[in-house]
C-alpha cells in the first residue's frame, strides 16, 4: 500500500502538479485538494500520511508571501495539522509552502520567529543551486548522503532571524539544508531549509520537485545529471513506510 | 495632480517601512540619474494602505499581523507627523485601476466581518538637493505614472472616491448622422469620437443607417469602429494592393495563407482561424500556438502593458481550448544609454520602459505558473518612443483514442456566459487606440486604455475552463474590443441577444458602450448548452459567472441594457459591410551588391578588437540578467534552456520542452532582425524565417516538422513606401517558408507603430518581423546545446560565407550601417538543414550553434564561453585582403558552427560535401585564438560579453 500524500493548494498555487509528479515517482499516491475543499472537510488531512504545501503565489502574495495562505492554515486547519504532527506524519512546505508554514508558526515550531524576506538582489530569481543536507533531526534529510541540485524560483527567499534564534536552530539541529556557494538570496547562514522540533516538518525554498529526472539537469548535455531532488521525497515516503 | 486633502475621519492609514536594505531604492536613483536629476542622494520608500471603514483596535491588530512581519518591516497607523526627507511624494492608484493588493485586503477584512474600502499607495521621502519643479518631473516620470496613479507632493495623500458613486448608469446616446451630410462632417465625427475609420468606412456606416431610416447609438458606432479597426479587422493585410511597378496583388493575408495551403503540411490542423494556430506532431495531442503584440499599452504603462500582453496571449490559447504550457517574449527598447535630452517629450526613458516591461512579464508568467522560455531583447533608437512587446504562448491538448481537435462553434439556443474578472473602464477603445499613431499627449488622452493584469484570477479561470472542457460548445477570449468583439465574433454566423444589465462591475457609472467595449482583463465568453455543471465548477473555484444572453439564429446582434435596446445591427453588415481597402505600395529598391568602400574598410579592421566590441554590443551581449527573472523551470519540462553550458550562462539557440514522461518534445526558435529590415525588407524577412528554423534545427528539431508564426510591427501603412516595405517582407517570408515547407499557422500585424514627436518629426519603428518556429523534436535524448564540450574536438562550419554586410552588426559598430547587401536567402539551405538534423540524430554533433549577429566569430566566442574551453581557429593564409574579416563577421544565412570528434570529421565532410569546412579546434587552455594569431583569454571574452569588463 503506497503512502497517501495530500497536496494542499490555495488560489495561486502553481507547483502542485510538479509536487504530485515527484511524490508519485517517489512511491506515494498523491492527491490534491484546495484549501477551500479542506475547510469544508478537514478530515482529509487526518486520512493523509504525507502533507505537502507546494510552491506558487498563493493569493498572488498580494499582502506578502504566504501570509494569506498562513491565515487560512491558522484559522481553519491548524488543529488537523497539529494532529498529523502528533501522529508522526511528515509535512513539507516548498517555496511558497515554506513561507506559509513560517508565517503560520508551524515552522520552526511555536512562536519562535524566523522570516523569509526579499532576496538581496531585489527581484524574483530563477536559477539552479546545490544544497547539502545538514540535519539528523529532520526526517526528510537525515539519511541523505549526497548534496541535492535543483532550481530556485522565488523573490522572497532570504532566510532571516535573530542571532540567538539562529544559534538555537543550529543547536537543535533544525537547520536542515544549506546552500553550497554561492548563496543565491543572501540567506543567513546560507540556510535553504529548516525543520521543526519534531523533525517531521520541513520547509525549504528550492524546488526538488523540478529535479526528479536526470534530463531535467541543466548540464545534462554535458553528461552531468547531478543528484536528484527526488531523493528528498523518497526520504519522506521511506519514513512513512517504516 | 491630486492635492493633499486632509485625512478623512474614517480612513485608517497604515504605513509600512522595510527594515534593512531596500533594493527598490537603487532603481529610483538610477531612474533619477537618467532624468538628469543627480541631486537626489537617497530615497526612503514605504508602502501605504488606506482602509476606509470602521476599525477597532483588534481589527487593526489583525490586519497588521497579516501585513507587517516584524522581522522585515515596521508598521505604524495614522502617522501624519514625520516628514523625513527634503521632499515627500505620496502616490496611489486612480480609483478603479486594478489593484489586487487592495482587493485581497478587502476580502481578508470581509472574512473577519469588517467592511472596508482599501486603497494602496507608496510614500517616497526624497533626500538631497532637489528643486520642487524637479520633484514634479520625478513624480510623473519615475515615482508614479499619471496614466494609472495620482500623487501629492509634501502633503499626505488621501484616497479619492469614484466620481459617480451613486450607481446611476447613463443612457445610450443617439448620434445624429442625418446632420453629417458632407465628408468633412464625417471626418469631424471620426476625430471627435476617436473612431480611427477612413472616409469610405464612415460613408458605409452613414449609408447603412440612412437605409434603416434612423441614427446609430453610441454603442453601435463604437462597436462598428472597434470591429472595423485595423487591430481587429487587419484592413491593411486584407487590402487590395497595387504596387508602383504596376502589379495588382492579392491581399497580404491571402499571400501568407496560400503558402500554407500549397505546403499542405500534414501536421497543420487549423491555420489562420480563431484564436491560435493548431498543429499536431504526435497522435493524440495537438498544440495551440500564438504570438501577439502589446506595443502601445506597453509604451504608456510598461508594467501593465506587458503584463496584460502575456495575460492576453494565454487567453488566446484558452480560447482554442488548449492548456497553456509555456510563454515566450521578444522585446525591443531604445538604447539604455540615452541621456535625458535624447528622450522625446512624453516618453519614458528606455531603462524605465525595460524595467517595467520585464517586471510585467515576470509578474504574470511567474504567478500564473508557466515557464517563460524563449525570447530576445533588442535595442535600437527606433524603439525609444515605440517599444515593442511580443508575447507568445503555447498550449497542448490531449485526446482519447481516435478523437482530435474540433473547431468550436456555438449553435442556436446556446447560452452566452461571461466568466472571470469584473468589468470596468479598463482598456476602453484599446482596439482603435492601437490603430492610431501616438503623440506626446497620447498618455493623457488614452488613460482609459491601460489595463492591469491579475494573473491569479486568470489561473482560476484557466482551472475552470480546463476541468470544465465538456461543458461548453464554443469559447473565445475577451481581448481588444471586449464583449463587443468576443460575442460579435462568436455570433457572426448566428446572431445573438445580449443583456448587459447584470454584468458584475468593478464600480458603478459605466455607460452602456463602456460596458460593451471594456477591455477588462481575465474574462472569457463561452457558449453553453447545460449551464448547471459550469456554474457549479465556477462556484467551486470562485470564478465569476454571468449569463448574458443567447445565440439566436436570426443574424441580428441585439444588445439591451437596463431595459433599453442599445444596439441592433445586421450581423452581416457588422462583419462584412466594411469596404475593402485599396492601397498603393511603392516597393523598396535596396542595393544588393557588396559595398566597395566597406569591403576596402574590411581589410583594415582588427579582428580581435572588433570581436570584443561585438560581444559587448547590447544586441549580442548576455541576456542572463533578464532570463533569470523568469521562471523557466516550472512544470519540469524544460530540457534545453535559454541558458546553457558548464556554468549555465552560455547562449542557447532554441529551447526544447518535453513532458517529463515523453521521449519526444518541441523546440521553439525565434528569428528577428530589424537592422536587415532597415536595409532590405524582403531579404530580412527570408533571413528571419531562416534564423527561426536554424535555431530549432541547431538543438535537434526535425526541419520537416516546423510551424511558423508571423508577427509584423510596422509603421503607418498608408504611407506607400512603408506599405511597400511590408509587401516586400511578406514576399520574403513566404519565399523562405515555401523553401523550407514550413507553414505559417497564425500571425498578427501591429501597424501604426509611429510617434509624432514634439520635434515635429515622425518616428517609425524599424521594420520588425518576428518569426516564431515551433518544431518537433523526435527524441529529447538526442538534443544538442551550443557550449563546447571537450578539448581536441574539431570545429566545423556548415554553410557558405559571403561578403554580405548590409544591416550587419560589424557595419553598425564600424559606423558604416546601411552599406552592402543584406544576406541572401539560399533555397538550398533546406537540404542542408535536413542533413544537419540527420547528423544530430546519428550522434555526430557534440555541440552546435547557429551563426547570426556578429557572424562566425561571435558564434565561436559564445560556444567557448558556454563550455569554459578554448578555441584555436585554423590559421589563415589570406592576409592583405578582406577574406579574414568576411569569414569572421559576415552574417550570411543558413550557417552553423559544430563541434565534432576528430574521427567523425570525415563523416561530416562527406555528408555536407563542399558546404562544410574545418575552422578550428577546441582547446583545454581557455584561450580564444583567432586565425591571424591574435588571442584573448576566454575569461576576458566573457567579461566583455557579460558587461562586467572594466
Amino acid at each position: 500500500m503506497k503512502p497517501r500524500a495530500l497536496v494542499i493548494s490555495a488560489p495561486g498555487t502553481n507547483r502542485d502538479a510538479d509536487a504530485m509528479f515527484a511524490l508519485q515517482l517517489a512511491g506515494a499516491s498523491a492527491s490534491a485538494m484546495s484549501i477551500k475543499q479542506l475547510i469544508a472537510s478537514p478530515n482529509h488531512i487526518d486520512n493523509s500520511q504525507i502533507i505537502v504545501i507546494p510552491g506558487g503565489f498563493s493569493y498572488a502574495d498580494a499582502l506578502g508571501a504566504g501570509r494569506l495562505f498562513a491565515h487560512d492554515l491558522i484559522g481553519v486547519i491548524s488543529d488537523a495539522l497539529n494532529r498529523a504532527i502528533a501522529l508522526g506524519r511528515p509535512i513539507i512546505g516548498i517555496c511558497n509552502g515554506f513561507q506559509t508554514l513560517v508565517r503560520a508558526g508551524i515552522l520552526p515550531g511555536g512562536a519562535d520567529r524566523v522570516a523569509l524576506g526579499h532576496n538581496d538582489g531585489g527581484t524574483f530569481d530563477c536559477r539552479w543551486v546545490r544544497m547539502e543536507a545538514v540535519s539528523q533531526r529532520c526526517i526528510w534529510t537525515r539519511s541523505l548522503t549526497s548534496e541535492i541540485e535543483c532550481p530556485i524560483a522565488h523573490g522572497e527567499g532570504k532566510f532571516i532571524c535573530e542571532p540567538n534564534m539562529y544559534a538555537k536552530l543550529v543547536d537543535n539541529d533544525q537547520v536542515a539544508l544549506r546552500y553550497l556557494s554561492p548563496n543565491p538570496n543572501g540567506s543567513m547562514g546560507a540556510v535553504a531549509g529548516i525543520c521543526d522540533e519534531t523533525g517531521l516538518v520541513l520547509g525549504l525554498m528550492p524546488h526538488p520537485e523540478n529535479h526528479v529526472l536526470a534530463r531535467q539537469h541543466p548540464q545534462f548535455h554535458r553528461g552531468v545529471s547531478g543528484n536528484l531532488g527526488l531523493s528528498l521525497f523518497a526520504q519522506g515516503v521511506a519514513y512513512v513506510n517504516n | 495632480m491630486a492635492g493633499g486633502v486632509g485625512p478623512h475621519l474614517t480612513t485608517h492609514r497604515l504605513t509600512i517601512t522595510p527594515k534593512g536594505h531596500d533594493p527598490r531604492v537603487e532603481n529610483v536613483l538610477q531612474n533619477a540619474r537618467d532624468l538628469g536629476l543627480d541631486g537626489l542622494r537617497s530615497v526612503e520608500i514605504a508602502d501605504i494602505y488606506f482602509l476606509s471603514g470602521t476599525l477597532n483596535q483588534a481589527d487593526r491588530d489583525g490586519i497588521q499581523w497579516i501585513l507587517v512581519d516584524p522581522l522585515l518591516q515596521t508598521g505604524s497607523w495614522d502617522q501624519y507627523t514625520n516628514s523625513k526627507g527634503d521632499h515627500v511624494v505620496e502616490s496611489m492608484f486612480h480609483p478603479g485601476v486594478t489593484d489586487p493588493v487592495a482587493t485581497e485586503l478587502q476580502r481578508l477584512a470581509g472574512t473577519a466581518g469588517i467592511e472596508v474600502v482599501a486603497t494602496t499607495g507608496k510614500r517616497f521621502a526624497l533626500i538631497g538637493e532637489i528643486e520642487r519643479s524637479d520633484v514634479d518631473r520625478l513624480a510623473s516620470s519615475v515615482l508614479a505614472n499619471p496614466i494609472i496613479e495620482q500623487w501629492s507632493i509634501d502633503s499626505f495623500a488621501s484616497p479619492l472616491q469614484f466620481p459617480n458613486p451613486d450607481g446611476q448608469r447613463p443612457l445610450a446616446e443617439e448620434i445624429d448622422l442625418s446632420l453629417a451630410t458632407t465628408d468633412e462632417d464625417l471626418i469631424a465625427l471620426n476625430v471627435e469620437r476617436g473612431l480611427a475609420l477612413d472616409i469610405g468606412e464612415l460613408r458605409a456606416i452613414r449609408d447603412y443607417f440612412d437605409k434603416n431610416a434612423r441614427s446609430p447609438t453610441d454603442v453601435e458606432l463604437e462597436t462598428l469602429a472597434q470591429t472595423w479597426s485595423e487591430h481587429c479587422a487587419h484592413k491593411t493585410f486584407r487590402a487590395k494592393i497595387s504596387t508602383d511597378d504596376g502589379v495588382e496583388r492579392d491581399s497580404l493575408i491571402d499571400t501568407l495563407r496560400r503558402s500554407t495551403d500549397d505546403i499542405a503540411a500534414p501536421f497543420v490542423v487549423s491555420a489562420f482561424v480563431g484564436n491560435a494556430g493548431i498543429i499536431s506532431f504526435t497522435p493524440g495531442r495537438t498544440l495551440a500556438v500564438k504570438c501577439e503584440t502589446h506595443n502601445h499599452p506597453s509604451a504608456i504603462e510598461p508594467f501593465g502593458g506587458a503584463n496584460t500582453g502575456i495575460g492576453g496571449v494565454i487567453r488566446d490559447i484558452l480560447g482554442a481550448a488548449h492548456s497553456p504550457i509555456a510563454c515566450t517574449n521578444i522585446l525591443c527598447f531604445g538604447p539604455l544609454s540615452l541621456s535625458a535630452a535624447e528622450v522625446p517629450a512624453g516618453v519614458f526613458h528606455p531603462r524605465r520602459v525595460q524595467a517595467g516591461v520585464i517586471d510585467g512579464i515576470a509578474d504574470y508568467g511567474n504567478k500564473i505558473g508557466l515557464p517563460t522560455v524563449a525570447g530576445a531583447v533588442l535595442y535600437d533608437n527606433g524603439y525609444t518612443a515605440n517599444p515593442l512587446v511580443y508575447a507568445g504562448c503555447i498550449g497542448s491538448a490531449n485526446y482519447a483514442m481516435g478523437a482530435t481537435y474540433v473547431e468550436s462553434k456555438p449553435s442556436v439556443g446556446d447560452r452566452i456566459i461571461v466568466l472571470g474578472g469584473k468589468t470596468g473602464r479598463d482598456g476602453l477603445r484599446g482596439a482603435t487606440f492601437s490603430s492610431m499613431t501616438m503623440d506626446a499627449t497620447t498618455g493623457d488622452v488614452a488613460g482609459a486604455s491601460v489595463q492591469i493584469g491579475d494573473p491569479i484570477t486568470e489561473k482560476l479561470l484557466c482551472d475552470v475552463l480546463l476541468q470544465g472542457r465538456s461543458t461548453y460548445t464554443a469559447i473565445t477570449d475577451c481581448g481588444a474590443g471586449g464583449l463587443s468583439s468576443a460575442i460579435g465574433e462568436m455570433a457572426q454566423d448566428l446572431g445573438a441577444k445580449v443583456d448587459l444589465t447584470n454584468l458584475p462591475m468593478k464600480y458603478p457609472g459605466l455607460a452602456p458602450w463602456e460596458v460593451w467595449l471594456s477591455e477588462a482583463q481575465e474574462r472569457m465568453v463561452v457558449a453553453v448548452k447545460e449551464v448547471e455543471a459550469l456554474a457549479a465548477l465556477c462556484d467551486e473555484h470562485d470564478v465569476s459567472y454571468t449569463d448574458v444572453g443567447i445565440f439566436t439564429g436570426d443574424k441580428r446582434l441585439v444588445v439591451r441594457c437596463d431595459g433599453n435596446i442599445v444596439l441592433d445591427l445586421d450581423i452581416d453588415f457588422l462583419h462584412h459591410g466594411r469596404p475593402q481597402r485599396q492601397l498603393v505600395a511603392v516597393m523598396p529598391k535596396p542595393n544588393r551588391s557588396a559595398s566597395p568602400t566597406f569591403s576596402a574598410m574590411l581589410t583594415n579592421i582588427d579582428p580581435l578588437e572588433h570581436l570584443l566590441r561585438l560581444v559587448a554590443h547590447p544586441n549580442i551581449s548576455s541576456k542572463e540578467s533578464v532570463i533569470h527573472r523568469y521562471d523557466h523551470e516550472i512544470r519540469g519540462t524544460t530540457v534545453v534552456r535559454p541558458l546553457v553550458g558548464a556554468e549555465s550562462d552560455g547562449h542557447g539557440d532554441g529551447v526544447v520542452l518535453a513532458e517529463p514522461t515523453d521521449q519526444h518534445g518541441i523546440a521553439i526558435g525565434i528569428g528577428v532582425n530589424p537592422w536587415f529590415g532597415l536595409v532590405d525588407p524582403q531579404r530580412m524577412a527570408a533571413a528571419v524565417v531562416d534564423e527561426a528554423i536554424r535555431n530549432v534545427v541547431a538543438v535537434g528539431a526535425d526541419p520537416s516538422k516546423v510551424a511558423l508564426l508571423d508577427n509584423f510591427s510596422w509603421g503607418d501603412p498608408t504611407r506607400s513606401t512603408t506599405l511597400g516595405e511590408l509587401v516586400a517582407a511578406v514576399d520574403g517570408c513566404v519565399q523562405a517558408a515555401r523553401a523550407f515547407n514550413a507553414p505559417f499557422v497564425s500571425g498578427k500585424d501591429s501597424l501604426n507603430n509611429e510617434f509624432h514627436g514634439s520635434d515635429g518629426e515622425r518616428h517609425a519603428v524599424p521594420p520588425t518581423l518576428v518569426i516564431t518556429a515551433i518544431a518537433h523534436v523526435p527524441d529529447v535524448a538526442l538534443t544538442v546545446t551550443s557550449d563546447l564540450k571537450l578539448a581536441d574536438n574539431v570545429l566545423m562550419l556548415i554553410g557558405a560565407t559571403k561578403n554580405e554586410f548590409g544591416g550587419s552588426h560589424l557595419s553598425m559598430i564600424y559606423d558604416a550601417f546601411g552599406t552592402g547587401a543584406v544576406p541572401e536567402f539560399d533555397p538550398g539551405s533546406a537540404e542542408r538543414f535536413r542533413k544537419m538534423h540527420a547528423a544530430i540524430q546519428q550522434g555526430l554533433v557534440i555541440s552546435c550553434h547557429d551563426c547570426s549577429e556578429g557572424g562566425q566569430a561571435v558564434a565561436l566566442a559564445e560556444m567557448a564561453i558556454g563550455g569554459r574551453l578554448g578555441v584555436k581557429c585554423e590559421p589563415t593564409e589570406s592576409f592583405g585582403d578582406n577574406k579574414l574579416n568576411v569569414d569572421l563577421f559576415s552574417e550570411s544565412l543558413s550557417r552553423f558552427v559544430i563541434e565534432v570528434t576528430p574521427e567523425n570529421v570525415s563523416k561530416i565532410a562527406r555528408l555536407f560535401s563542399d558546404a562544410s569546412r574545418v575552422i578550428g579546434r577546441v582547446t583545454s587552455e581557455p584561450m580564444f585564438v583567432l586565425p591571424n594569431g591574435s588571442q584573448v583569454p576566454i575569461s576576458e571574452l566573457r567579461s566583455h560579453w557579460q558587461g562586467t569588463a572594466k
